[in-house]
């Protein structure tokens, strides 16, 4: 790697400083813009509380504290390391969202890497076949798939799969009370992430169709692959070698705008099948107004998409020479 | 001291307690096997002494044993404590506690425990258990088997409420002198209950397996209890059909899930197992509004709703319509008789608000009003879009208004900023415990979740309410909580609707999961499962 790519790194940590500071600010902020805090979710459930109880427990969480004062003491402890600890789950943020970020990390790679292979085969496929039936069937499955909400598709897997086939567990990540082996650890995980990963990669998997089906059909236009027809190479390694190169840029593109928005699809997947991911740790924390523990998986959240956005970069150049990287 | 009817007392208990286990010895219980109970939410601690959170009582109660649990109409039955006597004026409670029991790191279970958890957990830190102890000045343990309750007030509501679920025992060698709130054990809870902690995966399970030492030999019957957490309601009912669990309590299978599963011949419904609860689904007004101030606006309000509709339809016949705001699970002290009703009668409610002076417009609206469904389960929403059709036909506009948990909270009982509420409000095993802050002027406190949200305060009230928190004579106490029940309904500060039953669905092979009072929230060690066929 020569000076300009350390350049262009330094100058892209500086720039993911910056949306960082803007993410912990911007989120603080609106949520304390939301009406109620955690005593106040605490107190009403289900229970009677005093004030009294009220107000120590306030004092305790920092609350009382005018909001530019809790402010400055969150980011002054996310400068030292510390994201805080979570009163609600008697444990440290980190420890908490990092917990919980192998289930979702698990869940958004191997559906992205589910949802970028099928989808692009099903795009070159139909590409290579444009206009004829097998084309109009791809492109019509394709479209259900784009359709049917997350929700829907992941109850009707469970309902075929595991109430009616008992092939598949309905959900979690591991068979609780049971003493694995390392092997069998990995199988009962496999297992068990079978369906959410097709039912959270389903939609994508529509959308890498019709972009790699589109992109394909204008490279298969160009002189180029013309021109390795004339030399003689095979069908395979000009669609593989040639075509497919140049027609997985967008898709690499897609795919690094779309991390963001898987990581917001886990939510709905982690629900329907009981995942102790990331996802529904901050789902929970906005109804109990657990700051700390938002902001930290708002953080924590930011930091990979940014690192990821970073990664995809950098395979960019490596896909497509003529790329260069400058700031 | 004198005792209460000691010897009966406990002869009664002792059968009660004996009652379900000849009647589980009769079938033999089998050993052995892995329960997998559902649960939602998830809990987010292990330790139920300092916190109302339901989830956290359900699992801490199979953790760690109370001093006692329940019969179905909520007397006492020996667990940690052997037995109790009260003073003749009421102000001195002895407990005698069982000896040799071990919490599960092998340290005996003492006064000390009792006495530590009382003054330093639930008095400072447990939400309600601020009010059921707020009597007691300081526990005296003459023994390490004695621990006696030295009270400022008779206090009667405190003996219904000392079941795992709200009154959890704290080891004190692990929490004295530390941070309670942040102390690991709420995490990996040392308890004295017939199961141990094996791993807890935090939103995801629990796992638990048998107390080989303990105290009630031979017990617990099942060697794995693994509670599951799943936060969708379709998913689990596809987890008990599925049969990878036998049992989902508080309704978190869906009503209309309820009938498709039974009709399978392989699941049981129960609504027994509640009696601690008494779940009420009530209209709280708000007296200092304008509109809501004038009775007869409120009485028309009653008259324009169809409860046994709402029943029928909202709970699928899953409660009872509402005559008092006292459930009627609660056999000691309901009674409806000569207290004040409001039939359906539309034309009763249109004539009512004719003459609160309210005229009907072109449309044939007479007022707009607006109505905040507590946003904690589907229910209040239904009830909130049932009216906003019913009182079309009195003449009320509704407007229903949603917003999230905290934020109904802050709105009415912070900012005061409501009309009426759709709420549900927890009973309680005792009124002192629940109902009483509803009603009670000292419990209007702004800022205070479920406090005195209507803002009612009438003198009377206020006297009947206190004289009945102390009464320890059954028969006087009774008779100040029908004054209780006939005066709540001619003020009318709270409109009740229905008497929640909330359901238990389980596999029939699954046995003696409710056995009590407290249901699900006991302690299971009765519990066992017959092997599939």
């Amino acid at each position: 790697m020569d000076r300009q790519f350390w350049t262009y790194l330094g100058w892209r940590v500086l720039q993911s400083l910056v949306i960082i500071a803007i993410v912990i600010v911007g989120s603080f902020l609106l949520l304390h813009l939301v009406p109620g805090d955690m005593v106040d979710v605490l107190g009403g459930q289900r229970g009677d509380m005093d004030a009294e109880l009220m107000a120590t427990l306030r004092e305790r969480y920092g609350l009382d504290q005018p909001v530019l004062v809790q402010l400055l003491n969150y980011v002054g402890s996310v400068l030292q390391g510390d994201l805080g600890y979570s009163y609600r789950n008697a444990t440290d943020v980190l420890s908490l969202v990092l917990q919980r970020l192998p289930a979702t990390i698990l869940l958004v790679v191997c559906s992205v890497i589910t949802a970028v292979f099928f989808g692009t085969m099903a795009g070159v496929i139909a590409a290579r076949h444009a206009h004829r039936p097998i084309d109009v069937i791809i492109s019509m499955i394709v479209l259900v798939f784009y359709a049917t909400p997350i929700f829907l598709t992941g109850l009707g897997l469970v309902i075929v799969f595991s109430v009616k086939l008992k092939l598949l567990p309905i959900g979690g990540l591991i068979t609780p009370g049971v003493d694995f082996s390392f092997l069998e650890l990995v199988g009962d995980v496999a297992l068990h992430l079978i369906l959410p990963v097709f039912s959270l990669s389903l939609f994508y998997i529509a959308i890498y169709a019709r972009l790699a089906r589109a992109s394909m059909l204008q490279v298969l236009d160009q002189d180029y692959i013309r021109t390795a027809y004339a030399k003689g190479l095979s069908t395979y390694n000009v669609i593989i070698g040639h075509a497919l190169r140049n027609a997985l840029l967008p898709v690499v593109t897609m795919v690094g705008l779309q991390i963001a928005e898987l990581f917001g699809g886990a939510v709905l997947t982690e629900t329907i099948f009981s995942l102790p991911g990331v996802g529904r740790l901050a789902y929970d924390a906005v109804f109990e107004r657990d700051y700390p523990l938002i902001l930290g998986v708002l953080l924590v959240c930011a930091f990979i998409i940014i690192v990821v956005n970073l990664i995809i970069d950098i395979i960019y150049t490596l896909l497509d020479p003529r790329v260069e990287i400058s700031r | 001291m004198r005792p209460i009817n000691l010897i009966a007392g406990i002869g009664a208990m002792l059968c009660a307690a004996a009652a379900p286990i000849f009647h589980a010895q009769a079938e033999e219980p089998v050993k052995g096997g892995t329960v997998t109970f559902l649960m939602s939410p998830a809990p987010q601690i292990l330790t139920s002494a300092i916190t109302t959170a339901g989830a956290e009582q359900v699992v801490s109660s199979k953790i760690s044993d109370s001093l006692f649990t329940y019969d179905f109409d909520l007397n006492p039955k020996p667990l940690l404590a052997k037995s109790y006597e009260v003073s003749e004026d009421g102000k001195r409670v002895t407990f005698h506690l069982r000896e040799g029991v071990k919490w599960h790191d092998g340290e005996e279970f003492t006064s000390e425990d009792v006495a530590f958890t009382t003054m330093e957990v639930w008095k400072v830190l447990h939400g309600r258990g601020r009010t059921i102890f707020g009597n007691v000045e300081k526990v005296e343990t003459p023994d390490k088997y004695t621990a006696v309750f030295v009270l400022s007030r008779p206090s009667p509501g405190m003996l219904k409420s000392l079941a795992a679920q709200q009154a959890q025992i704290l080891p004190a060698h692990l929490y004295k002198g530390t941070d309670i709130l942040t102390n690991p054990a709420n995490l990996k809870p040392v308890g004295t209950g017939p199961f141990r902690v094996v791993s807890f995966t935090p939103g995801d399970n629990l796992v638990l397996e048998r107390n080989p030492d303990y105290w009630d030999e031979g017990k617990p019957y099942i060697d794995k209890l693994v509670f599951r957490f799943i936060p969708d309601a379709a998913t689990r009912s596809a987890a008990l059909e599925a049969g990878e669990a036998q049992i989902a309590p508080q309704n978190l299978v869906p009503m209309v899930d309820l009938e498709r599963l039974q009709a399978t011949g392989e699941f049981e419904v129960t609504t027994k197992g509640y009696e601690f609860q008494n779940e009420m689904e009530m209209i709280e007004f708000n007296l200092d509004d304008p509109v809501m101030k004038d009775i007869r606006v409120r009485q028309a309000i009653a008259h324009a709703i169809d409860k046994d509709w709402i029943v029928d339809n909202i709970f699928f016949g899953y409660g009872i319509s509402a005559k008092t705001p006292l459930h009627p699970q609660l056999t000691e002290l309901y009674d409806a008789s000569d207290v004040p009703q409001y039939d359906y009668d539309p034309e009763k409610a249109k004539a009512l608000l004719e003459e609160a002076g309210y005229k009907p417009d072109a449309n044939g609206t007479r007022l707009k009003l607006v109505v905040d469904p507590l946003p904690y389960g589907e229910h209040q929403n239904h009830v909130a879009a049932y009216m906003r059709e019913a009182f079309r036909e009195v003449g009320i506009d509704l407007e229903v208004r949603a917003q999230d948990f905290a934020g109904f909270v802050k709105r009415v009982y912070t900012d005061r900023d409501f009309q009426f509420t759709v709420n549900l409000l927890t009973g309680g095993s005792d009124p002192t415990i629940g109902t009483q802050r509803t009603f009670w002027t000292p419990s209007f406190k702004p800022g205070v979740g479920f406090s005195n949200g209507s803002h009612y305060s009438n003198p009377k009230m206020d006297e009947i309410l206190e004289s009945a928190a102390a009464e320890m004579d059954a028969a006087k106490r009774k008779a100040l909580y029908h004054d209780f029940q006939k005066l709540a309904m001619e003020d009318l500060p709270v409109l009740p609707l229905t008497a929640v039953e909330s359901t238990t669905i389980a596999n029939k092979r699954l046995k003696n999961h409710t056995i009590d009072a407290n249901g699900t929230y006991s302690n299971f060690a009765n519990v066992y499962l017959e092997p599939a066929q």
